[in-house]
Formats: structure tokens, sequence, C-alpha cells
């Protein structure tokens, strides 16, 4: 089996990706803040729909319906995109989407194009297959063009630039923006105001004259062939509107069977994604509109050996919301670059090593990047159950010896209530030798943690002696 | 093996076995009276909204596209200039489910929250307002689209720029603002939709300048989204508005203005 | 009624005051609980840290040894989300385990569930005069869906002062075998806690899941913050007459 790539080397576990994270208070306190504010927006207008639960249960079952239908309605979409004049091309995996995308560019015979923020596209490293190309993809989205210009990595969904904070956009725009384009302003501040119009400035020219785009999409409708695009800023609508050609890449998950089921999407993905009630701009298009070319780019990079998993198969249903991301406890200290894929948090600790599969340390550690509290599972706008997903790779994730022993040994204690019994006493009267630190992998509890003391008579002992304390 | 071939053979592949799966909609479907008296939706036909649509391939949508952007121009939202599909119930035509006063407020107040600018004004004031809003931006070469109603302008000072032919993108880059109407607005989201038709222009219009000023009737505004679904063509290029642009990627602060228009107006005329 | 005290095996051998407090308290209210022996672990931990066929022999021993009760009655929401949630699915559609779990798991209850919604008392007589905050653990609050039912039950005892805790529905980090696997993480988490709960000014911090108040209650202990922990089943025993202890 080939390895899918995602968009990252997949080097170091978790642990120590995020041993390293957790002491970057810079870090810490920038997520910490991000998250907390983000987690409080959606809430809130989640409370405000009176039908959320019923939404949510309808977007399950049209997610779920589709995935059952996959092939009929990518069919569907292909004949309803090349009806309405658009070009439909399909890709097994990154390196052909990539051969596929640097082909259209060439064709039209330009070397720049301008990229919508897109994760199918950071998922198969487009940008830097098409730099190989001689192809500069410039990236339009504010937070994109933070990681880009840092010479960064994305680490969150929605907003990859999320570990940064303003004093660092700053910089980063006052150092960098001259190589790419348009400098800043020499009197740049770190006001979110003036960040968000040095982007303006320095993208503009670039939106005018660029001839070519590059776009994902969050729904592509099997039904009517029409592409949706959710955005904020205008870059998107900009990259979709203005050049002549556009070349959209999308995951084979992300269609929906008919017009109308963006009823719910359209409801879902904002509130739970910025925590709005709808965001700033929705671009939708059928094929070849206003004299445009459109080529839609299939991408299956994975998904379908995903869809052939009757337990992992639901992963396929996200909308790439980043919920799950902003109220997880284990995100919100480690942020995203300790998953080691563009796809961070716990969508990312069940997604990444299904796409990947559990070959690499890394991967084999992200199903344990969870202590399974079930924060994601309850904000999910398509009911994922993350935990449940977690815990059914962890039962095929190969385990270290001294874990296998450790959990052989105490699954026999607690075969018989005698073996726990004795094991108790035992406890008991050694309990004055209970070292204050352990070794080996047990002293990740005591660097921090006392232990509990152990008592001199377990409940069990106690029960016996007293018949329940009635004596 | 073709890519094609063999990603639909390994869906299949994937799929030998697993049950189909039951949609339930049990959320707030659209209102009777967008559906009815929002006729425009219905010229959709089979992409409108009803379950047993699915099977219906989007080769059967007869209504040509042009059908019910007239009625979204004009805004009156009556039914009868459409074709409908004729297994649909004839249900009296209008906004009256409700109160249309707690609709446009609830829009008034929604698009107020983007941090847009909202006015809303009778028919009789629309020109003067139009003018006072484009007088106030200092707004002097102003694109109006084709189909935008004449009548609305009649006081405004300003040199109204047809697309005609089409302004480019450094043109659009260089003019004061643009005023359209919308094919849709939702109450509950504080949306406009803008569909390209007559009074809207293409979708370069409404995004290169740096102010907008969308007029919207007030029999356009639906209550929600599924109502705003069902009225839209997906044929035609859709543009759905929120608020001025605005970004959230510096530490998820909400910042307007960015890339889109910086300045978003909306004139609700009743 | 034929009542089954399922203690754990986390408050068997660590916390055996939770379980006697169990005891005197359903006493109190006239309850019985029997204690059958022969349970052990529900097979959470492996379970969770994926050891599924070690869990599903655990989990058969666990329904083996508490058939033929009306109620068992759970002091821990993590242990008691694992028998409702997690057994149905190892026991799979049909068998003779499978017909054992349906019946076991309508009939098992976390002990504020079993005070509330069996026992129809929300006022158990208790005296406890100390400033309390509560934190409300994942899997009582996500898995076994408490609400407020803890809280409820605090409002009535005498004397209590209770505080609320900032982000009480957050995780301390615990999450049983992650606590070691991501350390670092866990221990961030669980710091954060520590200082909420400080930041309460509370004298105890009490919770319905031990597990968590060992992880939590571990750090508040190393930094000798003079806070301790409670079980609640402690606090609801507790009397003008006898203490908790």
């Amino acid at each position: 089996m080939t390895v899918t790539f995602l968009g990252m080397p997949a080097d170091r576990p978790f642990p120590r990706n995020a041993a390293r994270a957790v002491r970057n208070s810079q870090l810490r306190f920038n997520l910490r803040k991000a998250t907390r504010t983000i987690r409080a927006r959606r809430a809130s207008v989640v409370a405000e729909a009176p039908d959320w639960a019923e939404l949510r249960e309808a977007g399950r079952a049209i997610k779920e319906h589709t995935l059952r239908n996959l092939d009929r309605y990518l069919v569907q979409l292909e004949e309803a995109v090349t009806a309405a004049g658009g070009h439909v091309h399909w890709a097994a995996d990154a390196a052909e989407a990539n051969r596929i995308v640097a082909g259209l560019v060439k064709a039209t015979g330009e070397t720049e194009v301008v990229k919508v923020k897109s994760m199918a596209t950071q998922e198969i490293g487009l940008n830097e297959a098409l730099r190989e190309q001689g192809i500069t993809a410039y990236e339009t989205d504010l937070a994109e063009l933070i990681v880009q210009l840092g010479d960064d990595r994305p680490s969150h969904i929605l907003v990859p630039a999320i570990h940064r904070n303003r004093a660092e956009i700053r910089e980063i725009f006052s150092e960098h923006m001259s190589g790419w384009g348009r400098p800043a302003p020499g009197d740049l501040t770190d006001d979110p105001a003036a960040l968000a119009e040095a982007a303006r400035l320095h993208l503009r020219e670039r939106f005018l004259k660029t001839k070519v785009a590059i776009s994902g999409a969050n729904f592509a409708i099997a039904e009517t062939g029409t592409m949706v695009v959710l955005e904020s800023e205008g870059n998107g609508r900009m990259c979709l509107t203005l050049p002549r050609t556009l070349i959209s890449v999308v995951g084979i998950e992300k269609v929906l069977p008919t017009w109308r089921d963006l009823e719910v999407f359209l409801q879902l993905l904002p509130r739970s994604s910025t925590g709005e009630r709808m965001n700033p701009y929705t671009s939708m298009w059928t094929g070849a509109v206003e004299g445009q070319e459109f080529h839609l780019v299939l991408l299956d990079n994975g998904r379908t050996r995903v869809l052939a998993d009757e337990v992992g198969r639901q992963t396929l249903r996200c909308i790439r919301c980043s919920a799950c991301l902003n109220v997880c406890p284990v995100y919100e200290r480690t942020g995203g670059h300790a998953y080691g894929s563009v796809y961070p948090g716990p969508i990312g600790a069940i997604l990444t090593p299904q796409l990947r599969g559990m070959g690499s340390e890394l991967d084999r550690s992200l199903p344990y990047a969870s202590s399974l509290c079930g924060a994601c599972y309850e904000v999910c706008p398509v009911a994922i159950d993350i935990p449940s997903v977690l815990v059914e790779l962890r039962a095929r994730a190969r385990h270290p010896w001294a874990e296998r022993a450790g959990m052989a040994a105490a699954g026999w204690v607690f075969e018989r209530s005698g073996r726990l019994a004795r094991l108790q006493r035992a406890g008991g009267r050694l309990r004055g030798l209970v070292p204050r630190r352990l070794p080996g992998p047990l002293a990740g509890w005591t660097d921090t943690r006392d232990l509990p003391e152990v008592p001199k008579e377990s409940f069990r002992e106690w029960w016996d002696r007293t018949d329940g304390g009635r004596r | 093996m073709s890519s094609r071939d063999l990603i639909l053979t390994r869906i299949r592949r994937a799929l030998a076995g697993v049950p189909d799966v039951e949609i339930p909609r049990a959320y707030r479907g659209p209102s009777t009276a967008s559906t009815a008296g929002g006729s425009p939706g219905s010229a959709t036909g089979g992409v409108s909204g009803r379950p047993d649509d699915r099977a219906r391939p989007s080769g059967e949508t007869t209504v040509p596209p042009g059908a019910r952007a007239e009625v979204s121009g004009e805004g009156t939202g009556a039914s009868g200039e459409t074709t409908r599909p004729s297994d649909e119930p004839t249900e009296p035509p209008g906004e009256t489910a409700e109160p249309p006063g707690a609709r446009i407020r609830l829009f008034e107040e929604r698009v107020g929250d983007y941090r847009a600018v909202v006015h809303v004004v009778n028919e009789a004031d629309t020109a003067g307002r139009v003018a006072r809003s484009l007088a106030g931006r200092g707004a002097r070469r102003v694109v109006v689209p084709a189909g935008f109603p004449s009548e609305w302008l009649t006081d405004a000072d300003v040199e109204a720029l047809a697309d005609d032919p089409p302004l480019s993108a450094v043109d659009l880059d260089g003019v004061d603002g643009v005023v359209t109407t919308c094919a849709v607005a939702i109450a509950e989201t504080g949306t406009i939709v803008l569909d390209t038709g007559p009074g809207q222009g293409r979708r370069a219009l409404t995004l290169v300048p740096d102010y907008h000023l969308c007029v919207v009737r007030a029999a356009q505004i639906v209550a929600g989204v599924p109502d705003a679904v069902a009225r839209l063509d997906p044929r035609r290029p859709l543009t759905w508005i929120s608020g001025p642009s605005a970004t959230s990627d510096i530490e998820l602060n909400r910042v307007e203005g960015v890339h889109g228009p910086r300045t978003l107006e909306v004139l609700i005329v009743t | 009624m034929r009542v089954a005290l399922f203690v754990t095996c986390v408050n068997d051998t660590l916390f055996p005051d939770t379980g006697r407090a169990v005891v005197r308290l359903l006493r109190r209210l006239g309850v019985e609980a029997d204690f059958p022996r022969a349970q052990t672990c529900c097979g959470q931990m492996h379970f969770n840290t994926g050891y599924r066929d070690e869990a599903v022999r655990l989990a058969r021993r666990g329904v083996a040894a508490l058939r033929g009760y009306d109620a068992v009655v759970v002091p821990s929401g993590s242990c008691a989300a694992m028998i409702r949630e997690q057994y149905p699915k190892l026991a799979g559609p049909s068998g003779p385990f499978a017909d054992a779990v349906a019946r076991l798991v309508p009939r098992t209850y976390e002990l504020t569930e079993f005070l509330i919604d069996v026992l129809g008392v929300t006022d158990v007589g208790a005296y406890f005069p100390h400033r309390v905050t509560y934190h409300s653990t994942c899997h009582s609050l996500r898995g076994v869906h408490l609400g407020d039912r803890p809280l409820t039950l605090l409002r009535q005892v005498k004397g209590l002062e209770l505080v609320p805790l900032p982000g009480a529905e957050e995780c301390c980090g615990f999450g049983g075998t992650f606590a070691l696997k991501n350390a670092d993480v866990s221990a961030a988490m669980c710091a954060d806690k520590a200082r909420a709960v400080l930041d309460t000014g509370a004298e105890v911090l009490c919770a319905a899941d031990n597990s968590c108040l060992m992880h939590i209650g571990g750090m508040l202990r190393r930094q000798k913050s003079g806070v301790r922990v409670m079980h609640l089943a402690e606090i609801l025993c507790s009397t003008e007459t006898a203490g908790a202890r």
C-alpha cells in the first residue's frame, strides 16, 4: 500500500511534540485566548438556533446517506458539472492531483496562481508541487498568507495561523511581504485592523491581474453540479470571480445529494466554524460561469480506504468546521503542529491515522492524543463520535511491550476477585514503602502529582470485617 | 483502469452490504409563506426542495433561469409570474404567515449585527435615501448594473457607470461604489443573496468596489436559510453576503474590512 | 428492591471511604445495598487503552457478578458510563452476553441518579459546614449525562457553601492511561484545573468520580495547597453527629 501524503512530514510521536508545545508559554497564551474566544461565540449562536439538534441529526444523516451512495452521487455530480460547461478530473492520490493541476495551469501559459484557502490542496502539498513546476501559488486567505510569508506550517483547520498573535503577525508582515509583492507599510502597527489593511493592499494588485485561481469547495451538489465556498474576507470571491481559469480540488466526500441539502449545512457550518449566524461571503457557481473556464478535480487520496472501514467511515462526514479543535483541551495546550498533519485536533487524531495508516510512530500515537473527554463529539455538527473512533483505532494500534505486560497483569488480577483482594492486602501492608516518585513511564504522573495514599484496608476488607458496616 | 473507474470501483467495494440511511428533516424548513408566496423557488423545480426530488435528475428542471430573476429584481414576490410544478399545492400568495414588520425588524437587527449600515424607508423616500447614502459616502462615480430601478437614482448626484461594455477589474477598483438590488434576503441571518439578475450585475461589480449599497424590498425578506434555498436557482452564480468583508484570523477576533467591500449599506424598502 | 453496590476497583482499592459512605448513606435512606463479592473492574482502562479482548473478559465478569439485582449503584460517572455506553458495543447485537447486558444497562445508576431518580430524594439530611466547589467530570457530564443532579444534592446540604468552579465542564486531564502516555499535556490540563479550584477559595473540591479527584488532588497536594478533595458521597454521608470518615 502506498503511503498517503498529508502535507507534513510524520516524524516524532505526538507526546514528544506536545511536550515541547506545552512548554512554549507564548503559544499556550495565544491558543488559550483564541480557542476560548471562539468557543464562547459558537456556544451563543448554537444556543440561539431552536432546532440545532434536528439540524445536526439531518446533517449526520445526509452525509451518511451520501457516503452510502457515493459512487452514484459522484457520477451525477460529474454529469451536472460537465453539462454546465465545466471539466471534471479524477485523482486517485496526491501525486495525480498535483499532476493534473500543474498540467491545467501550464496549459494556460501562466506561471502564477492565486489560491483560496483549501484543506484539500494543503493535504496534497499542491503549492510545493507547483513550485517544482515553476509555478508560484499565492495564498490569499489572511491566515494562510501569514503561514506562507512566515515559512510556517498551518496549525488549525479554519485559522491556520492561530498559533500567532498580533505582534508576531506584524513582524512577519514587515519582514516578509516585500519578498512576495507589495511590502508592508513602514509604520505598520499590530492593530488587527491595520494588519488586515496591510493584507488588503498587499494582495489587491495580485487579485486584479492573476489569470488562474485554485480553490477547494465546502460542498458540491450532485443534483445541480453547484460548487459552494464559504469564506469571510472576500479573497475567495476575488479568486473565484476575477481569474479566467478556476481549478477546484475537492475531496470526494464533499458531495451533497441535492440543492435543498444546503439548507442544513449553511446553518450548521458557519455557526460551528466561526461562531457566526452566517459567514460574510458564500459563493455558489455551477459549471463555467461568466466566461470562466472551470475544472473540478475530485480527490480520493485515501478516502476510499476510510470509507471501507465500518467504524472509521463516519470520519468522512467531517465538514472541516474545526469546532472540535476549538473545544479540545488537548489541542488548546499543544496547538496544531504537534499532530504532524494538516488535520490537527480531535478530527485529525482520527482522520490522519486512517488516511495515512498507522505505520509511523507519530500516526500510532495520534489516537492516544485525547483524554476521551467527549467535548469534540458534543460540538460536532455532523455527530462524528470521535471518542469511539479513537478507541477503535487504539484497539488496532501496536502497543509497546511494557504496556502490554502491564495490561496483561492488570487483566489477570481483575480476572478473579480473590486475586484483587490478595493484591489489596499486600498493598495495605506495604503502604509505607510506596516511593514518592515512580520509575519509567509511571514517572509521568509523579513528576507533577502526588500518589494517593494506599489505605490500610480496602473496601472489600472493610465489608467482610464489618458485614457491610452492620457490626 | 482510469482513475475515475479506480475510485468508483474502490467506493463500490467499500460499500458492499452497507445499509442506507433515512434523512430526518425535523428542523425548521421553509415556511409556507415563503414557499407559496415566494414563488421564485418553485422556478427551480426539481431542486427546490422535497425529499422525493432526490432521485430526479437535474436536467428535468424546466424553468429557464431568467424567469425568476425578473421577480427578484422587481421584488414583487408574487407567484403568478413563474411556472410552478403542477404537483405543488396552490397556496395563497404573500408573506402573510407572520407579521411582516417583525421579519423586517429582525433582518434589520441582524444585518446591523455585522456592522453594516441599515435603513428602513418607504417606497416614496427611497430615491432620497439612496441619494443621501451616496452623498454621505462621498461616492461620485458609482456602478449601476442594468435593471436597477432608475426611479431610485433620480435624486442622486452621481456619475452612473454602466457595465456595458464590461468594466475591467482595474476600472472597478477605481470607482467609488456600486448600487444593487438583491434576489432574496434572510431575516434570521441578516444575509442578502445576489444572483446576477437585473439590478445586480455580474459578481465582480459588488466585489471590487469598496462600497456596496444594496436595496432590498421588504417582500424579498424570508424568515430563514431554508426559505432562501427554496427560492434560489443554483444555475445562476450566487453570492450570499452577510455584512462587510471580515476576518477572524488574528487571534480569532472579528475585524471588518478585508478584500471585499469594507462598507455595506442596506436599504430596506417597505 | 434488591440493590447492588458496584463500588469500582479504584474505590475498592484506593478510596474505601467512598464505598463506606455510599453504604451508610443508602442505609440512612432505607436502602440496604448488597456488595456482590465477585465484582472487580468494569474494564474501562483496558477498553480505552485499546485492549478490547481483556475489556470483554472483564465486562463478562462484571455482568455475571451483577446479575439478578433490580438496581446497580455506581459511585463513579466514568464506570457507570462504561457499563451503559460501551458494554452494549462490546456485547454485540445478540447472544446470551448481549441479553445480559441489555438487562443490566437500564438497571445501572450512577449514585446521584439513584438518589434523585429512583429514591426521589434531593435532601439526604447531610450536614457539611464547609466551602465546597464541584468539578463535573467529563464522563459524569457527557457519558451518563448527570446534568445538575450533583449540584441539586449539594445545595440541600446544611452548612455547605457551594461556590461555582469556572470551566467546571472542562477535562482535568486524567483520562486514564492518558495521564501517563501524554503526561505533559495531562499535567498542563491539571495545572489549569488546579488553578481554577484554588481561585474559588474553596476548602473542598468535590466530584462524582474519584479517579479525576485523585488526579487533581494529587497536584493540589503536591502544591501543598491545603485544598481537600472529597467524593460527593462522602459529603452527602456527613451529618451533624458523624463526620464523613
